[in-house]
């Protein structure tokens, strides 16, 4: 039972990173029909910044990591709007070369971070000369039914169903989420009662890169480090979650990373136990995918572009 | 068909790669040896291989108009399987290329299946997850396969000795000649097929082939088999040339192709040879010259981007989706353009 | 330019795929009244008001709003000038309530909401009610009501009546009838009923060009005109 409970609020704060990212790139999906491969990049500088941050401010470990966590997310939201206005915007109309674009970028932005912080993992958050580097509490655990938990855990679920209130009723009570959710349905329609749609799209894209560097910031106190890999890695597993989740709906968004987070925890326990392999739970959330495509291939399909 | 003064130029050129082994011409920049040194010659036969990957790829892309980030994948197998065959379970070379044969037709068949039941973007991150359990599979190393970030210590005896060894390197470079001309032929006896013609109109407008009455499926199917089995035989290649690394079966690997057939232009018969072989050449370049002292000496600004050649790959390609959308084979047709425009300027004036 | 007229469309060529839809058609449209656009099916009447509104490319031609040439800007900016657009196939917004499809279309924060819920009262009953789940009557009445919302001095209707029950035929004319009063109306439209009934100046397409331009019930009343022109009682109807 222990082991259960464990694993299954180990596989939610691993569904909460999932969901922070997806839910971005659903709505850039959703709203400009842009697959955004350059989201990976969002990640890593995001979680690079906040790391670099924790190396160069001396303050007490909340503090430290407050202020590294919301410069994290101010660099993520600056890059996000930078490309979009930069390389999106000149080839609207353009979807093929937009998701192009994107793809140079996620190559260009990986191999800089590699080339700037090399291949090795950064120990985050990185405060030389401390003995604790999270704050205590963090660190320290609840037991659960038997189970102890790592606090951090909760701090990850906790910021995912803030950011899921946060963004759902920004959806449904302000005026740009009311452009928003129309355009996702309609984007000429849009256009054609006077709005101009393009500028939700800079919005999109800066809300994406700040939830996806939040993303990154949390995956670095879920993995105790920063690597120039995780961008790419968290990635695939937040495409995986869109698509299962319905292109544009932020509610899908976080049901299918509840599940591919859970699914991912106990596949990687029962069956690697079973099967003495290690890939069982990444490969299990394939099979979830490939299940779902072939129980609902029209409610997994994109909406038509226009 | 092409006419026969249109056929000179690549026969000529096609005569010139064969007997290229023998050419003991120093090209400098593009080459670090003269063009007859193993190492110059094991670059080429891996521009070559790659030149017959690309072209694989834009058949799905350039012509069927299927976006796929898991082409990876059947290259990877073509890498692994034959490795895993001859060398963990001490199969005969035939043997192992004759599973090869049957696995690289029956894994796309399955997986194509299923991924084709989506369109577009969907289906894009369908082949992408697919892809991603080949890496999983590969790098967790089951059973102790895999050989996990080592790879695999390919066992040289059941293989002809004319490709082991670095004074046989020509032999590898023909074969991968004869790898990139076979791609070629039957990627353009397959364009130029009935089926062919079905592909290009699905990639421009898939609804129409319904209305005339055409299921698209299993046209895209036979499109994704047939890229995938033609990829998988890349791989093998790239085992001799090679051996077995893990990084074949990222998606960044995917991305490169997806790279490559955008830099030489899609859906044109030269277009993926061109981009293929000219991504694989500056890559290589790129990577030795990240390496020079006068690269190293240079302030961290400049140095770190010259020294990371996916980094300005990357931003070669993004630079050539915004100002020449038709590839490197667009250039002699803008070329001309331009010189006519000039001409017909000056005429005028 | 004259300010005479609400709308002057010269010489508009627009491509769709290969097909030259429009091949150089130019019309006035007068200030105040309606003007209905008529024609066959597939002549590009549609086309035309999409143009107008820069939803699709045009390869030549001008489009001026007011004397002011509106041909070069996006969309949004074309529909800030005062015009508001009621698409073929209503669009209206099926996951949003009836208030926010309303609410969405709202330019400068003072809707007429008093109009609208005076012509269709049942928009005020359903506001909370999402849009796709509204009868395609009401759903016409939403698509109308978003363009009426505003104080527009020129409305683009295209086929308010296609599919609709005679008793929201009538209710349609009289609100556009209604809508006549406070802004100039191009409307296409298929109902040559309705078009007699609200329309004072008739322009028909045909061929990708502008075949009649002139008074709507000279040639509405003309059943010969009306064969010949506009195909009615043809055999291809």
């Amino acid at each position: 039972m222990s082991t259960l409970v464990l694993l299954t609020i180990t596989g939610l704060g691993l569904g909460a990173l999932y969901f922070l990212i997806a839910s971005g790139l659903s709505l850039i999906y959703g709203l400009m029909g842009v697959l955004n491969f350059a989201h990976g990049a969002f990640i890593t500088f995001g979680a690079y910044a906040a790391w670099w941050i924790t190396t160069h401010v001396e303050a007490s470990a909340e503090a430290e990591l407050i202020l590294a966590t919301a410069f994290g997310l101010v660099f993520g939201a600056v890059l996000g709007a930078l490309i979009e206005l930069v390389f999106i915007r000149p080839l609207y109309r353009r979807p093929i070369e937009q998701v192009l674009v994107t793809v140079g970028l996620a190559l260009a932005l990986g191999a800089l971070v590699f080339g700037i912080w090399g291949a090795d993992p950064k120990l985050f958050p990185d405060r030389p000369g401390e003995e604790i580097s999270l704050p205590s509490w963090m660190i320290d655990t609840t037991t659960i039914l038997g189970a102890r938990i790592p606090n951090d855990r909760f701090v990850e679920i906790a910021v995912a169903v803030v950011v899921l209130a946060g963004l759902t009723a920004f959806l449904r009570f302000t005026r740009i989420g009311l452009i928003i959710r129309a355009g996702v349905e309609n984007r000429s329609m849009v256009t054609a009662l006077g709005i101009d749609v393009r500028k939700t799209f800079t919005f999109v894209f800066a809300v994406g890169g700040a939830l996806a560097a939040l993303a990154g910031v949390l995956s670095g106190i879920y993995f105790s480090t920063v690597d120039p890999g995780r961008g790419t890695s968290l990635l695939i597993f937040a495409f995986i979650v869109v698509v299962i989740g319905g292109f544009g709906s932020i509610g899908g968004s976080a049901v299918a990373a509840v599940a591919v987070g859970l699914v991912q925890q106990y596949a990687n326990y029962y069956a690697a136990d079973w099967l003495d392999w290690s890939g069982a739970g990444d490969v299990a959330v394939m099979f979830l995918l490939a299940g779902v495509l072939l129980l609902r291939p029209e409610g997994l399909a994109p909406k038509v572009a226009h | 068909m092409m006419t026969p003064r249109r056929a000179v130029v690549p026969v000529l050129l096609l005569a010139l790669l064969i007997v290229l082994p023998f050419l003991s011409v120093d090209i400098p920049v593009l080459f670090g040896g003269p063009l007859d040194s193993p190492g110059t010659l094991n670059l080429l036969a891996l521009c070559l291989v790659f030149a017959g990957v690309a072209l694989s790829y834009d058949l799905l892309f350039g012509y069927t108009g299927l976006l796929s980030f898991g082409h990876a994948l059947y290259f990877a197998l073509g890498v692994y399987l034959p490795a895993i065959a001859v060398t963990e379970w001490e199969w005969s070379l035939p043997a192992a290329l004759a599973l090869l044969a049957v696995v690289a037709i029956a894994l796309p068949l399955v997986l194509g299946a299923v991924s084709l039941r989506v369109t577009g973007i969907a289906f894009a991150m369908v082949t992408l997850a697919f892809a991603q359990a080949g890496n999983v599979i590969v790098q967790t190393n089951p059973g102790g396969l895999t050989g996990g970030d080592e790879g695999i210590i390919l066992n040289f005896d059941p293989l002809p000795d004319f490709v082991v060894g670095i004074v046989n390197t020509k032999y590898l470079y023909w074969l991968a000649l004869g790898y990139a001309v076979a791609v070629f032929l039957i990627a353009r006896a397959a364009i130029g097929s009935s089926a062919g013609h079905v592909w290009r109109a699905i990639r421009d407008n898939e609804r129409r082939v319904e209305v005339i009455g055409l299921r698209p499926y299993p046209y895209k199917l036979l499109a994704f088999v047939l890229a995938s089995f033609l990829a998988a035989w890349g791989g093998f290649l790239w085992l001799l040339l090679i051996g077995v690394t893990p990084e074949v079966t990222t998606a960044t690997f995917t991305l490169t192709l997806l790279v490559m057939v955008v830099l030489g232009g899609t859906g044109t018969r030269f277009g993926a040879l061109v981009g293929g072989f000219a991504y694989t050449l500056l890559d290589n370049r790129l990577r030795n010259l990240a390496g020079e002292e006068r690269i190293q000496d240079l302030p961290d600004v400049l140095r770190v981007p010259l020294s990371e050649p996916l980094f300005l790959l990357g931003a070669l390609f993004v630079a050539i989706v915004f100002f020449a959308p038709g590839g490197i084979s667009s250039f002699p047709a803008r070329l001309r353009s331009l010189v006519y425009r000039r001409a017909a300027k000056e005429s005028a004036s | 330019m004259s300010t005479a007229t609400a709308l002057d469309v010269n010489d508009l060529h627009v491509y769709l795929g290969e097909s030259h839809v429009l091949q150089g058609v130019s019309f006035s449209v007068a200030k105040g009244g309606v003007t209905a656009l008529l024609g066959r099916n597939g002549v590009g009447k549609t086309t035309t008001l999409r143009a107008l509104m820069g939803l699709v490319p045009r390869s030549r031609g001008s489009v001026e709003v007011q004397g002011e040439n509106v041909t070069r800007l996006p969309t949004h900016a074309i529909v800030r000038r005062g015009i508001g657009y009621v698409p073929e196939d209503r669009d209206v917004f099926a996951g949003l309530t009836v208030e926010e499809n309303l609410r969405l279309s709202e330019r400068g924060g003072n809707g007429r909401y008093d109009l609208v819920y005076d012509l269709f009262p049942e928009l005020r009953e359903r506001g909370r009610q999402r849009a796709g789940t509204l009868s395609g009557g009401q759903q016409q009445m939403v698509a109308i009501a978003r363009a009426l919302l505003n104080d527009n001095d020129l409305l683009l209707i295209d086929e308010p009546t296609k599919g609709l029950a005679p008793l929201l035929v009538t209710e349609v004319a009289v609100a556009l009838e209604r809508a006549a009063e406070l802004s100039t109306i191009l409307l296409v439209e298929q109902n040559l009923g309705v078009a007699k009934r609200v329309a004072e100046h008739a322009v028909v397409l045909d061929g990708g060009r502008v075949v009649y331009e002139g008074a709507a019930g000279e040639l509405l009343s003309n059943p010969e005109r009306v064969r010949e022109l506009l195909g009615v009682g043809g055999a291809g109807h």
